[in-house]
């Protein structure tokens, strides 16, 4: 299985990277040879295995619906690259 | 040619939990902007969710009551996309092991038939905050709250399973009915608590395959979602006359304009390379507890409504309308409960009560100022004779705006019916006095003139008088009888 300069480019807009053009060559060639690690994998008869979601085996942890206090709002924005008192400000979203 | 619409909802609704879905927030509507939010539904890192039973217990009796097959096991996945409403970066939502899928609800059109709409599957997610758009040094910018943020939001994805604009109203009637009966959540439009998002095709009537659907999202309330159904209708069925094609997207329903308009989102851009939450262990769903869910769950409206016809006697559609609201249906019956007058709530919920309800503000009966005892109260006056049924309207009207008990206003205003034949003896002499030539015109067989004189007298006592009575009086006196 191979992968194309399109596909990288593809992923790096939904993981929001900026890639130039030798850089989506170097990775073009770098995920090519990680797929073609896991492409291994399929030599193995997983046919009677059940796809693992989870590798702790660990179920039904929950929680009580109980209120506890909120963050205080200076705290919640106090890291904001930007804000807009009493909100977050960021570039307009398209809509 | 003759097209047919294809329709199906996504029904978003919040869940009635007082904390948030995976952190131990506050979750209420309104609220200071960022104000019940904290590290974990901030998204700060390092920080880990814990599900809110009760989401889970509210999703499940949801499940249940639509009939879905429950798996032994559910699980959450991430919906990854970047969108600052969502400060992640990914949704917790459940794709692969859904808590209920291939359910069933039953609507009930008019005319008595009934229809299924399949449920294609429930599944239990968080809701996104709210962004404001505004101007900022002179380019645009979007405010964020994360209030709502991760609060518990149910989604139930139906099958297209409804063909025409009557079918899709019944289906959302019946679906908030539903909601509210379970009491699961308010499901408040105008707040957003209950969203129903639009899928609509068009295909020539009698065709099998389905034509290319649209959604339609950003429909405030079920009378919008159906000028947006109306809209999408007339607009691909103009399209597919012309010959041209559909296009599969997303719309947007401007409500001002009342129009739908393309999201322009580029092709693939909707690709959410889902996979399992690592950090939420699955839920394992014990039969007995399900069981015991289901033993639990209420009364459901078209039950309730049968029941109504046959324990109260009450016409199918009377029932209909009484048992449409859980909290309307339950006030009905306590009512009956304290005085036993059935078809005499039946008739005042229908004509005065419904009508103050809804609005703008979406005003519930338990917001009204009259309750259960107000109307027990003035059946039972009525019942005694004491007042008729135009002066028990009157009576009720006045409760309905001051939240007075019946029994203070029939005696402050002096409502009650002169029952001291004296007195009304007295009009009818007065009346066979002025009204000499009907009198004259009654003695010579004209029947009718007799219901002009009653007129009469029922006025000079200002309506408390009981026609009967005063017909029965007037017809001796004249006939020169012994009253
Ligand atoms: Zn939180």
């Amino acid at each position: 299985m191979s992968i194309t300069a399109d596909e990288v480019r593809h992923i790096a807009l939904l993981s929001r990277l900026e890639l130039s053009d030798d850089e989506v060559e170097l990775y073009t060639g770098h995920l090519a040879e990680v797929l073609k690690y896991v492409e291994k994998l399929k030599e193995l008869d997983v046919d009677d295995v059940e796809p693992t979601s989870h590798a702790i085996p660990m179920f039904n942890v929950m929680r009580e619906d109980e209120v506890m206090p909120s963050l205080p709002q200076e705290d919640a924005l106090e890291n904001a690259p930007d804000r807009a008192d009493p909100y977050f400000r960021v570039p307009k979203t398209t809509e | 040619m003759e097209f047919e619409p294809v329709i199906g909802f996504e029904t978003h609704v919040e869940l009635a939990a007082k904390s948030k879905v995976f952190c131990d927030t506050r979750a209420e509507f309104g609220g200071e902007p960022n104000s019940y939010v904290c590290e974990v539904c901030l998204g700060l890192p390092g920080t880990l969710p814990v599900l809110n039973k009760t989401s889970m217990e509210l999703s499940l009796k949801v499940a249940l009551a639509l009939n879905c097959d429950i798996p032994e096991v559910t699980e959450f996945d991430r919906k990854n996309y970047y969108y600052p409403d969502l400060p992640k970066n990914y949704q917790i939502s459940q794709e692969y092991r859904p808590l209920g899928r291939n359910g069933a609800m039953t609507i009930l059109m008019p005319g008595g038939r009934e229809k299924t709409v399949g449920i294609h599957n429930i599944h239990l997610e968080e809701d996104a905050g709210k962004l404001v758009h505004d101007v900022y040094k002179g380019r645009g910018v979007s405010l964020v709250d994360l209030n709502r943020a991760s609060t518990s939001l149910l989604e139930i994805v139906s099958q297209p399973d409804m063909r025409s604009p009557e079918e899709a109203e019944a289906f959302m009637e019946t679906m908030r009915s539903l909601l509210r009966y379970l009491e699961v959540s308010d499901c408040k439009m105008q707040e957003g608590s209950l969203r129903f998002e639009l899928n609509v095709s068009m295909r020539p009537k009698g065709q099998k395959e389905f034509g290319t659907k649209v959604e339609v999202k950003n429909v405030g309330s079920v009378r919008a979602v159906l000028r947006a159904l109306d809209y999408e209708m007339r607009r691909q069925t103009e399209i597919l006359e012309d010959g041209g094609r559909v296009i599969q997207e997303t719309r947007l329903w401007d409500d001002e304009r009342g129009e739908t308009r393309s999201m322009r989102v580029k092709e693939g851009a909707k690709d959410y390379r889902y996979f399992p939450e690592p950090d939420l262990p699955p839920v394992h769903i014990d039969r007995e507890y399900l069981e015991t869910l289901r033993k639990d769950l209420p009364e459901l409206r078209d039950a309730k409504r049968k029941r109504f016809v046959e324990e109260y006697g009450l016409p199918d559609y009377d029932a209909g309308v009484l048992a449409a609201e859980k909290a309307v249906a339950d006030f009905f019956e306590e009512c009956t409960r304290l005085h036993n007058a059935p078809k005499v709530y039946s008739n005042w919920i229908m004509v005065y009560i419904l009508r103050e309800l809804g609005g703008e503000d979406e005003k519930e009966i338990a917001d009204l100022k009259i309750t259960p005892e107000h109307l027990a109260q003035l059946a039972q006056i009525l019942d005694s004779g004491k007042i008729n049924q135009n002066i028990a309207k009157k009576v009720l009207n006045k409760s309905l705006q001051t939240g007075d008990l019946p029994e203070k206003i029939i005696q402050e205003k002096g409502l009650e019916m002169v029952s001291d034949s004296g007195e009304i003896e007295k009009f009818v002499d007065e009346v066979i006095v002025e009204q000499a030539g009907p009198v004259e015109e009654y003695k010579n067989g004209k029947d009718n003139t007799l219901n002009f004189l009653v007129g009469q007298v029922m006025r000079k006592s200002r309506g408390k008088a009981q026609p009967d009575t005063v017909q029965e009086l007037l017809r001796k006196k004249i006939r020169g009888e012994q009253p």
